[in-house]
């Protein structure tokens, strides 16, 4: 597979979200508005490139038998990197997301792709796919985020457009994150298939 | 096995502690500034340093709470408390609450909540809208604590989060009856507290 098709897959064959389904926590939790979900996602991405490149780069150094805990360090290792770095410089994007920043470390996209992608394939590719997940997630992330905040507050990227009492709140509240999750779901299904 | 674990493991550490030591201070520091930004929204303008002559001052329910003194000139102007309630919708709540000498209420500012997005979230505008009953801006608490209207009180409530108001107001009623308590024994009964968060050194 050439890197193109392997970034092209994580995006959309292979989408995280939309057709493997993995990550729901942070998808469902995070996006009450567009820019919430994409902060979220570019953490998750910043993540997966760093930790598909460091296990590819030991894969013959780690014994099988100890392959699940090692990767879970060096995952946790890049997500309290991510969490003290957010902290320190953007607190306001910090305060918001919080609670599941620490959470990436059990999103099983990034322990996933350290098994079945970084452990298997060489650095560059291992790299491109960690590219191709987090943007395929980011994007999922995004999109989601922002049909949520339009429906529910009427604004785009905190950008009104319409008035804020004709949102329907049950999309701000998680019932409206399974609800447009779900409508996503068979819209990119159907897609996918035609 | 053991030893690739373990290399892996101190690799890890050094580089955990190496991103600590280099965000400690940015983060200590971007607190310290939102403290800073919170105070000076909330009373009228100083020219001391509230923070360094922050005390700790009893409420009536017997904890305490902290009060951030403002001074112009050497003459006192008003004070910020920190204060919080436990009975928010979804957990603690703290807000910081100006007073003017005279006991009313100078602005507000919410500094940490976990209500429910739209609904209660939205006490951080709410209570400084000049609506209805709304606002509790320049409303004086010196005759009783302020209390939604559901509970005979004079403040309108936010729409579907009243458990989010109640709480709001508790937390400024508790502000106010420190910064009385506290305003009362000035004379010594107050211990004066070293900040916490010192800045980055």
């Amino acid at each position: 597979m050439s890197n193109m098709k392997i970034l092209m897959n994580g995006i959309i064959k292979e989408n995280p979200t939309f057709v493997l389904l993995l990550g729901m926590c942070p998808t469902l939790g995070t996006t009450s508005s567009a820019l919430n979900g994409m902060s979220m996602g570019l953490a998750t991405m910043f993540v997966l490139i760093c930790s598909n490149f460091v296990i590819s780069a030991l894969k013959n150094l780690i014994p099988d038998m100890v392959r699940i805990p090692a990767y879970i360090v060096v995952i946790a290792t890049f997500v309290t990197v991510v969490q003290m770095c957010m902290e320190a410089f953007v607190p306001a994007l910090y305060a918001s997301l919080g609670l599941f920043i620490p959470l990436i470390v059990v999103n099983c996209i990034v322990l996933g792709r350290a098994e079945a992608f970084a452990a298997k394939n060489r650095i560059v590719p291992s790299i491109f796919d960690g590219i191709g997940m987090g943007l395929g997630f980011t994007l999922a992330l995004t999109l989601l985020g922002a049909i949520r905040e339009m429906l529910g507050t009427g604004k785009f990227f905190g950008f009104a457009f319409m008035p804020e009492e004709y949102g329907s709140l049950i999309f701000v509240l998680a019932p409206g994150a399974f609800i447009a999750l779900g409508y996503l779901i068979a819209i990119v299904d159907k897609l996918r298939k035609a | 096995m053991l030893l690739s674990l373990t290399i892996i493991c101190l690799a890890a550490g050094a580089i955990l502690a190496g991103v600590n030591m280099y965000t400690t201070g940015p983060i200590a520091a971007s607190k310290a500034a939102a403290l800073q930004n919170a105070i000076r929204q909330v009373v009228p303008e100083f020219d001391n340093n509230p923070t360094e002559e922050a005390y700790k001052a009893p409420t009536s329910e017997g904890d305490s709470l902290t009060i951030y003194p403002a001074m112009k000139d050497g003459k006192f102007v008003g004070a910020a408390v920190e204060s919080n309630t436990k009975k928010g919708f979804g957990g603690e709540i703290k807000v910081i609450a100006g007073f003017d000498p005279q006991g009313k209420l100078i602005n507000y500012s919410v500094l940490q909540h976990s209500e429910t997005p739209g609904l209660g979230s939205k006490m951080q505008e709410w209570f400084r809208t000049d609506k209805n009953k709304q606002s509790i801006i320049g409303r004086s608490l010196s005759n009783g604590g302020l209390s939604v209207t559901k509970d005979g009180g004079d403040v309108d409530a936010i729409t579907a989060a009243t458990i989010s108001s109640r709480a709001f107001l508790d937390a400024v009623n508790r502000a106010y009856s420190a910064y009385k308590g506290g305003a009362d024994s000035t004379s010594g009964a107050t211990t004066k507290i070293k900040e916490e968060e010192g800045g980055d050194k």
